[in-house]
């Protein structure tokens, strides 16, 4: 009986293709939206690691994590230096990362910053940044590259690069008396770090003297502060946010508090974990949209699926005759056209799930290159199981439409099929 | 008797009138009969009858002395593979079967069939490599079915009624689709197999020159009483 639903199937192996295909793609569409999602999510959520609290001007906690991590948007204040000195001392923490935003260069942030930066700050699993070549900037003038910034505008070591004031459209005056002389070029991390130019705080403070006003002062424009790398530099009276890490995690919420009750300044401490989770959950509305077209793809091809089925089914009522005649019970009808679409189904998610694999290898190199975004070829998770068996239940389930359908035929037509 | 009715009674669902009414019809093992049913006697009612597939309002149908009206529809259909072998008016085999499995094919549902197969030539495969070799189709064993020409198509499908010795063969206008002179010639094949391992032949048609050949004529509307007001 196997035998011959084989050889019906390959007989009919066209249309019988044409389904596997229906079904092929739709499971690599769900699964793979679902990969996708949970891979986006796992790569937003791995931004940041090992840092326990960032501390910037109060603001809402996910326009705080938006500019000091991911660079986007500008802070409505700055923490003073003495404040960041003295929240700094606190003998609760182990270390801080000072971080200074607003510059530019060719629409990339730039981020000033100490060398602790590169030894402090984690993404992932706790894994540290590392160099792909060069080293740490030293010098005032020194700059260090985040992987995106050198592959997509071509840099290499030893280039100068000419800073812009501000960023976005309307930044259009550019410290070009002081450029900058990239020293490293970052490892790429799939975070925002790819895309930022880091240099130190000291740099920052030079490229700013005589720019108090917002533009370039006279004394600025002669040329006179650049170049100078050995001019002792004064700390900035400002900085943007700082990353703390502490020496244990019980002393979290004691700091956070007082942090948020700084007198001299309204400041607040922010759990980049939490944050990122609620940031997470503005986006829920386009994952949701996402997983709501999938499903409705699979559902489209399980349609097809039936359609194909019942079409065939007039055209093998003669086939179904010759079967009854010969002494083919009427369920064993029923289990063939049930049996056959079971092997449609299991054959069509295994091939589905085939072509996701060979998709995610192929594109692996393209997704973490041009996209950031690190994907591994991981075993199903249970969620995936979960969908696969779904789809094979509900595939099932309708093909005991066309399967009835054949009973029912197989025993009005009997041998007579007209 | 191989196959006994008695006041038989049939009426299709939704129909006003019954479409068969047979007060007696025999069949005894090993004779050959010719049933003359023009279209619209109820030919393919009787036909549906006999082999199990529809069972009638009243009267009863024995076969081999089972009350093929006392049983269930799934043992119909076991005694019709294990009994009867059929054969249609044309298009009688799978397309996507060769040749030769298309003759196993009846042994695919009949373990009673594969014994006797296995008896009379040592397997079911030498059987039906022996059957197709009489009916001349040697060379065609393994050749896609459609590449048979309606003859030898029909030829086959003997075969495949066949093997495995069953007790009757039902054919239902099985030379409508040959010329005169190739009709003869299969009748005569089929007669030739059949006699060899006893089986009874119920030949339907509508044709009533084929009547010569046969042991006993009847005609169908002569015997159904619900003939004369028939649609079907």
């Amino acid at each position: 009986m196997l035998k011959i639903a084989l050889r019906s199937l390959l007989h009919r192996r066209l249309t019988v293709c044409l389904t596997l295909l229906t079904i092929a793609l739709s499971v690599l569409l769900l699964v793979g939206v679902e990969r996708l999602r949970t891979e986006a999510r796992q790569s937003f959520a791995n931004t940041v690691s090992g840092t326990d609290l960032i501390v910037g001007a109060r603001t809402g906690s996910v326009q705080l994590l938006l500019y000091s991590v991911f660079r986007v948007g500008s802070a409505t204040n700055n923490i003073g230096w003495d404040s960041y000195q003295a929240l700094a001392k606190d003998r609760r923490v182990a270390w801080t990362v000072p971080v200074s935003l607003g510059d530019s260069h060719h629409g990339f942030a730039v981020l000033g910053t100490t060398p602790d930066y590169f030894r402090h700050l984690r993404y992932a699993d706790n894994r540290p940044l590392q160099l792909a070549s060069g080293q740490v900037f030293s010098r005032t003038h020194d700059a260090v590259l985040g992987a995106q910034v050198a592959r997509k505008l071509g840099y290499q070591l030893g280039q100068k690069i000419v800073l812009t004031h501000g960023s976005g459209e309307g930044a259009l005056s550019e410290h070009s008396d002081q450029p900058f002389t990239i020293v490293g070029i970052l490892a790429p991390t799939g975070t925002p770090v790819d895309d930022t130019v880091h240099v130190s705080l000291d740099g920052l403070t030079a490229i700013h003297e005589g720019w108090e006003s917002g533009s370039a002062s006279l004394l600025a424009s002669s040329g006179v502060l650049a170049a100078d790398e050995s001019r002792a530099i004064p700390p900035p009276s400002s900085i943007t946010a700082f990353y703390v890490g502490l020496k244990s995690r019980t002393g979290l919420f004691g700091y956070q508090r007082s942090v948020n009750q700084y007198p001299d300044e309204t400041l607040m401490a922010i759990l980049p974990g939490v944050a990122l989770s609620e940031l997470w959950q503005l986006m829920r509305i386009a994952e949701q949209a996402l997983q709501f077209v999938a499903a409705f793809v699979l559902v489209i091809g399980l349609l097809g699926m039936l359609t194909a089925l019942l079409t065939g089914l007039n055209e093998r009522r003669r086939e179904m005759a010759i079967l009854r005649s010969v002494g083919a019970r009427t369920w064993q009808i029923f289990a063939l056209v049930m049996g056959e679409t079971a092997l449609l189904l299991i054959s069509g998610i295994a091939l589905g799930m085939g072509l996701l694999y060979a998709l995610l290898f192929a594109c692996r190199p393209i997704l973490r290159q041009v996209y950031s975004l690190n994907i591994g070829i991981a075993a199903p998770s249970l969620l995936e199981w979960l969908m696969l068996g779904l789809t094979l239940a509900v595939g099932l389930i309708i093909s005991a439409i066309p399967a009835w359908r054949a009973y029912r035929l197989s025993l009005a037509d009997g041998l007579s099929p007209h | 008797m191989l196959l006994e009715l008695a006041d038989v009674t049939f009426s299709w669902p939704g129909a006003a009138r019954p479409t068969l009414q047979l007060a007696q019809f025999n069949l005894a093992a090993g004779e050959r009969l010719f049933l003359h049913g023009p279209s619209g006697s109820g030919k393919s009612t009787l036909l549906a009858l006999l082999t199990g597939i529809q069972r009638p309002q009243s009267g009863q149908i024995r076969l081999l002395g089972h009350d093929l009206t006392a049983l269930s529809g799934p043992q119909r259909d076991h005694l019709r593979a294990d009994h009867l072998g059929y054969v249609f008016q044309q298009f009688n085999l799978l397309p996507y079967l060769s040749v030769l499995d298309n003759v196993l094919l009846s042994c695919q549902f009949s373990r009673l069939r594969r014994q006797r197969a296995t008896t009379l030539a040592g397997s079911p495969e030498a059987q039906a490599r022996e059957l197709l070799a009489r009916l001349d189709l040697a060379a065609y064993l393994t050749r896609p079915v459609a590449a048979l020409s309606v003859g030898q198509q029909q030829r086959v499908a003997l075969a495949r009624a066949l093997i495995g010795a069953p007790e009757l063969l039902i054919a239902d206008e099985p030379t409508s689709a040959l010329d005169a002179e190739r009709r003869d010639a299969f009748i005569e094949l089929l007669f030739d197999c059949a006699n060899a391992q006893q089986t009874a032949i119920l030949l339907v048609s509508h044709d009533p020159q084929l009547a010569h050949h046969f042991d006993r004529q009847l005609s169908l509307p002569a015997i159904n009483q619900a003939a004369a007001e028939a649609v079907c």
